[in-house]
């Protein structure tokens, strides 16, 4: 099982480079007037940048990848089983065994924490 | 060898200890930040997994605000923009 801890400032710097290059991309799309569309572009490139940044090296990422195609659908029925909610919120949560959920939960939130702060960084800094 | 791993394919989690659980349990404890609670206390897992799924809801949250102030930036596809965007390429 794959315990390694993630480096979080390689994570941000490869997760910062492949979001500002989706954005790019994103800012010569037709379609972007829409406010509501260009927020769910946003939050979609964020969220792919990241498990791109991390590769197919973890289940987390390899799910998040595998699903570029499908629609999110991630809120499902509600449950107060804490196990069973957490494998709602890691992605390719339900298909792993309670160890690996575990191992992966903990990789998969150093990524969100460094992504969280690249995005508010990339935000200060566009700020005038 | 070959008997050990079908060993393992049938009894699934037998070869994981509670030892490496536990491990687990107390490195995501780790990693929730420390506002409600004191890291140093031992917390039961379902109280650990708990905190752990608000945790990661609130990061979601946050992505997701983040993601619609950022979202801003394509707004006018000009040229001050597509600089600015070139310019944190080359930070």
């Amino acid at each position: 099982m794959n315990i390694q801890p993630p480096n979080s400032s390689s994570i941000k710097s490869r997760f910062a480079v492949k979001f500002v290059q989706a954005m790019k991309r994103l800012s010569k799309r037709r379609g972007m007037g829409d406010r509501y569309k260009r927020y769910r572009a946003t939050r979609a490139a964020a969220r792919v940048s990241l498990a791109a940044a991390v590769g197919p090296e973890r289940a987390w990422s390899r799910a998040v990848l595998r699903r570029i195609k499908k629609r999110r659908g991630l809120i499902g029925r509600t449950t107060t089983n804490p196990r069973r909610n957490l494998r709602g919120l890691v992605p390719g949560g339900k298909g792993m065994d309670y160890c690996s959920l575990l191992s992966e939960t903990a990789h998969y939130i150093t990524c969100l924490q460094a992504q969280v702060q690249v995005m508010q960084d990339m935000l200060h800094l566009s700020s005038p | 060898m070959s008997s050990r791993r079908s060993r393992s394919r049938h009894a699934g989690s037998s070869r994981i200890t509670d030892d490496q659980i536990n491990d687990l349990v107390s490195k995501l404890q780790q990693l929730l930040p420390e506002m409600h609670n004191r890291r140093s206390d031992k917390k039961s897992a379902t109280k650990v997994l708990q905190e752990t799924c608000n945790y990661i809801r609130s990061l979601h949250r946050e992505v997701d605000d983040l993601s619609e102030r950022l979202s801003e930036l394509l707004e006018n596809a000009d040229t001050t923009q597509a600089d600015l965007i070139r310019s944190l390429i080359m930070q």
